[in-house]
């Protein structure tokens, strides 16, 4: 590879590593045709973790850091002093296709400043997921971030290529949007979602070809005062009304040249990673936006437990359950159960009457159900009433480590 | 004491296996009666096996199992597997629904580690692009006067033995390239058509650099975060083991090393905002950017790509910009997309007439269509219009609306639902609603389309059809006139 190409390259992916949103499923199933290169997964493939423990999927670039928006919370932002660079269409096809072929990579995640104006660049994207898809019959994944501001009839061209397309909402209220980002607005944001929704659900009806793996979001969290408990009902309503396929939480981590309408810390790392475990708790636990908010003090999630448990320590008049003839929504419920511990505990006790060693051999987390469970050896009806519940169940309340 | 001993192959022997157990089921040997040995395994004892027998007839979900644990490289592997196949062949039929059954539960873990170590393979093995004259095969080249030829090898070392488990992802993903991929327990290697297995290889230390790793090692130390840095969490997600054949792991002790310098380096630089830019200037030439007239729009249309399936090209509007009445069709059809002009097909001579008839001038108003694409199928050598679905018009609607603005006619007359639809975004029935309308922010009026007319079958019907639309087309002109006179 060329040196310049390289150096661009370091540029434009130091600058796209704050958007988090880089899964690689959910796309068709497909593999290379004859003269093709590539083919998805149904869960999608790490290829790498970077020391922050996070994974590389994607080629996960901008095709330019210029842009004409100032938004405090960004690194590229107008009035921020980085070194700038821009690809070409080209470069980032050949750069897709040559990493894709020595399997670094599933597919491209490309981003872009708003460069010029926001029809320049999202055609600009688009054109770079049309070629590979027409040139090179590139089958791998390609996730576009689509330009909200963009004219619909380019996001519908773009919906052609890509797997997904995707909107970043970034700050979860209006009057934080304001603030932060002047020259962005929510409804802009939301109404295009509500239009790739729509867009979605008509291509699925007719059968043709648009964002077939849907779209998704990503907030920003802790870079405005916006409480967890109006990020999860944001969410919620996101799910309800767009159907989108994930909403990506990041802590909002300091970046060089950062506004000073922004705090400088230390990224919130642990309410990232609470928000991402409730998040999870309402699209696969049965639970409710308001329980997963209400499982918190002041609109905060608790910070020492988990929300899952912190919401049964709410409720401690529910439990124990019995594992032997407990309902699936229950159990669903149970500290430390996963969702692939219930099911396997719901084939094996048509079966037999599950003890603890049975029990143990189902779940890795059977001694933070304990207190909540009941099976024919065990009964925690003391532990349940305990007041050091928590104390024994909680982490130790700190950030994460960072180094 | 054992009674029968079976020698197994290296490696994952499932053709073995699956030999093994129908002669010993027939046979009825329990599980503690056989031995699987190894092949050169020295504990000779009992008798070696030998013989054909007919097929087991097991549930899905247990051949699956064996399948996947058979590649485990857990000696007892064999053993395993036959007691529990010997269990659900004695009254247990759904013994693999037992998750918590001890060993269910241990081949279950194993047929995990089978999989994820498929999974690491797929996600951690790197090619690496070898020119080879002639290829690493000599059959590849003989007679075919190639010379220099693209070869992509990876070395790899599976914790199980997955190889060929793993290999249709690969020749699925990377079809069309020559590849190898080479293992202590064997190698395959693919030349676009065929899979050949061969010899277990060795690592060669001395394997030449391909050009990209540099530029994937850059891009691997720019995608890190200094202020997320967690490497115990990534050493969780990404085995060590694969560590020595990945390209970019050498950026790793620097990346983590620097992180923290990095953060504080970040946190205390303030920011240097530049006044330069204004905000309200850069905003203003992106709006400027949006089509400013009416022929900025044109050349975006025609030179974007048909929504629809066919077209040849955009057939764009026609007529006056300052016309009073737009009138608005379903789609272009295939004279139409021929000529590259509105309205010259049947449909569009027949409204001619009907307009001279109602007192309009074809060249007073502007003629449109609400999809700008000829959509058709190809039977046999004719193109048969097909009729646009409903995304599809809402697509265009984009475009309809942005030439209406620019032409902010008085009256927009839709000819079919078709294009009632564009102008309104729903579905509307014209023989119920016929007539007046309001699309917003346009007066409107809607009428049939003139291809109805021809389609109708009865001279009759057609004649009566014909009239009531030289009826609306004068209705159209009387309001358009009086519009004009009130403005």
């Amino acid at each position: 590879m060329d040196e310049k190409l390289a150096t661009k390259l370091g540029i434009l992916a130091d600058a796209a590593k704050y958007d988090v949103s880089c899964a690689s499923s959910g796309a068709p199933k497909r593999k290379a045709g004859k003269n093709g290169l590539g083919a998805t997964a149904p869960s999608g493939i790490c290829h790498a973790f970077t020391p922050d423990g996070r994974c590389v999927s994607l080629l996960k670039i901008l095709l330019t850091n210029y842009c004409l928006f100032d938004c405090a919370y960004c690194i590229n932002r107008r009035s921020s002093n980085v070194p700038r660079a821009r690809f070409s269409v080209e470069e980032v096809v050949r750069l897709t296709l040559e990493f894709y072929k020595r399997n670094y990579i599933e597919g491209l995640f490309l981003s872009s400043g708003i460069a010029r104006s926001p029809d320049r660049t999202m055609e600009e994207m688009m054109r770079v997921a049309k070629t590979l898809r027409r040139v090179h019959g590139f089958q791998g994944y390609i996730h576009l971030k689509a330009i909200p501001e963009a004219s619909p009839w380019l996001i519908e061209e773009a919906g052609r290529y890509a797997d997904r397309l995707s909107i970043n909402l970034e700050l979860a209220s209006g009057a934080s949007l304001k603030t932060l980002a002047p020259e962005k607005n929510d409804r802009t944001i939301t109404h295009a979602m509500g239009q790739m929704h729509e867009r979605i659900l008509e291509a699925r009806d007719e059968r043709r070809r648009f964002s077939p793996a849907g779209q998704s979001t990503q907030v920003i969290v802790g870079a405005d005062d916006v409480k967890d408990a109006a990020i999860i009902r944001t969410s919620a309503r996101l799910y309800g009304d767009y159907a989108l396929k994930r909403v990506y939480y990041s802590a909002f981590s300091p970046i060089p040249e950062a506004s000073v309408l922004l705090p400088a810390k230390a990224p919130p790392l642990r309410r990232e990673n609470r928000l991402y475990q409730a998040d999870w708790l309402m699209r696969f636990y049965g639970f409710s936006a308001d329980e997963v908010a209400d499982s918190g003090e002041d609109g905060m999630l608790a910070l020492d437990v988990d929300p899952k448990l912190a919401w049964a320590l709410k409720h401690r008049e529910r439990f124990p359950v019995d594992v032997n003839c407990a309902e699936r929504e229950m159990l669903l419920r149970v500290p430390g159960l996963g969702q692939r511990a219930v099911e396997r505990i719901l084939t094996s006790r048509r079966h037999q009457k599950l003890r603890l060693p049975d029990l143990a051999r189902l779940t890795a987390g059977l001694k933070r159900a304990l207190p909540f469970l009941v099976t024919p050896d065990h009964r925690p009806v003391s532990l349940i009433d305990r007041l050091d519940l928590r104390q024994r169940l909680a982490e130790p309340a700190q950030q994460m480590s960072l180094f | 004491m054992a009674r029968v001993r079976i020698d197994m192959k290296a490696g994952a022997d499932l053709d073995g296996f699956r030999k093994a157990l129908r002669a010993l089921v027939r046979d009825g040997v329990a599980p503690d009666d056989v031995v699987f040995a190894a092949e050169g395994a020295q504990d000779l004892f009992g008798e070696p096996f030998v013989g054909e027998a007919p097929p087991v007839a097991l549930p899905r979900v247990v051949t699956r199992l064996i399948a996947d644990v058979v590649c485990h490289r857990d000696h007892e592997r064999y053993g395993l597997l036959y007691r529990l196949v010997w269990r659900v062949l004695h009254g247990e039929r759904a013994l693999l629904e037992v998750a918590s059954d001890p060993l269910v539960c241990r081949l279950a873990r194993m047929q995990q580690e089978v999989r994820r170590d498929i999974h690491h393979m797929h996600g951690f093995l790197r090619f690496r692009r070898v020119v080879t004259k002639g290829g690493v095969t000599e059959s590849e080249t003989e007679g075919s006067g190639i010379e220099d030829k693209e070869r992509f090898v990876a070395y790899f070392e599976p914790g199980h033995f997955t190889l060929v488990a793993a290999a249709p992802f690969f020749t699925e993903r990377f079809a069309n390239m020559a590849w190898s991929i080479l293992t202590p327990d064997g190698s395959l290697h693919w030349d676009g058509k065929e899979l050949v297995e061969g010899p277990p290889a060795r690592r060669d230390p001395a394997a030449a650099g391909d050009g990209f790793e540099e530029g994937w090692r850059t891009y691997y130390a720019a995608t890190f975060n200094p202020a997320r840095a967690n490497p115990k969490l990534m050493a969780q997600h990404m085995p060590r083991r694969y560590w020595a054949d990945m390209p970019e792991v050498a950026a790793i002790p620097e990346l983590v090393s620097s992180a923290p310098a990095r953060v504080r380096e970040m946190i205390a630089r303030e920011a240097a905002a530049s006044p330069k830019r204004a905000p309200e200037k850069a905003l203003q030439k992106m709006r400027e950017d949006r089509p400013k007239s009416l022929q900025d729009l044109n050349a975006l249309i025609a030179a974007s790509e048909p929504l629809v399936s066919g077209a040849t090209r955009a057939v764009l509007g026609e007529g006056p910009l300052n016309a009073d009445i737009v009138f608005v069709g379903e789609q272009p059809g295939d004279q139409e997309d021929r000529e590259g002009r509105p309205f010259v097909g049947p449909a569009g001579q027949l409204l001619d007439r009907a307009l001279a008839e109602a007192g309009i001038e074809r060249g007073s108003v502007y003629l449109t269509n609400a999809v700008k694409h000829f959509k058709f199928e190809m039977r046999g050598k004719r193109r048969i219009h097909q009729k646009p679905s409903v995304s599809e018009v809402k697509h265009y609607r984009w475009w309809l609306m942005a030439e209406l603005e620019f032409l902010s006619p008085r009256l927009v007359v839709a000819l079919g639902g078709t294009a009632a639809l564009a102008l309104s975004g729903r579905q509307v029935s014209v023989t119920k609603t016929r007539g007046r309308q309001e699309f917003p922010p346009f007066a409107g009026f809607l009428t049939v389309h003139p291809a109805y007319l021809l389609r109708l079958p009865d001279a009759e019907a057609k004649a009566s059809a014909y009239r009531a639309f030289v009826d609306d087309l004068r209705q159209v002109r009387v309001i358009a006139g009086k519009r004009r006179e009130a403005a």
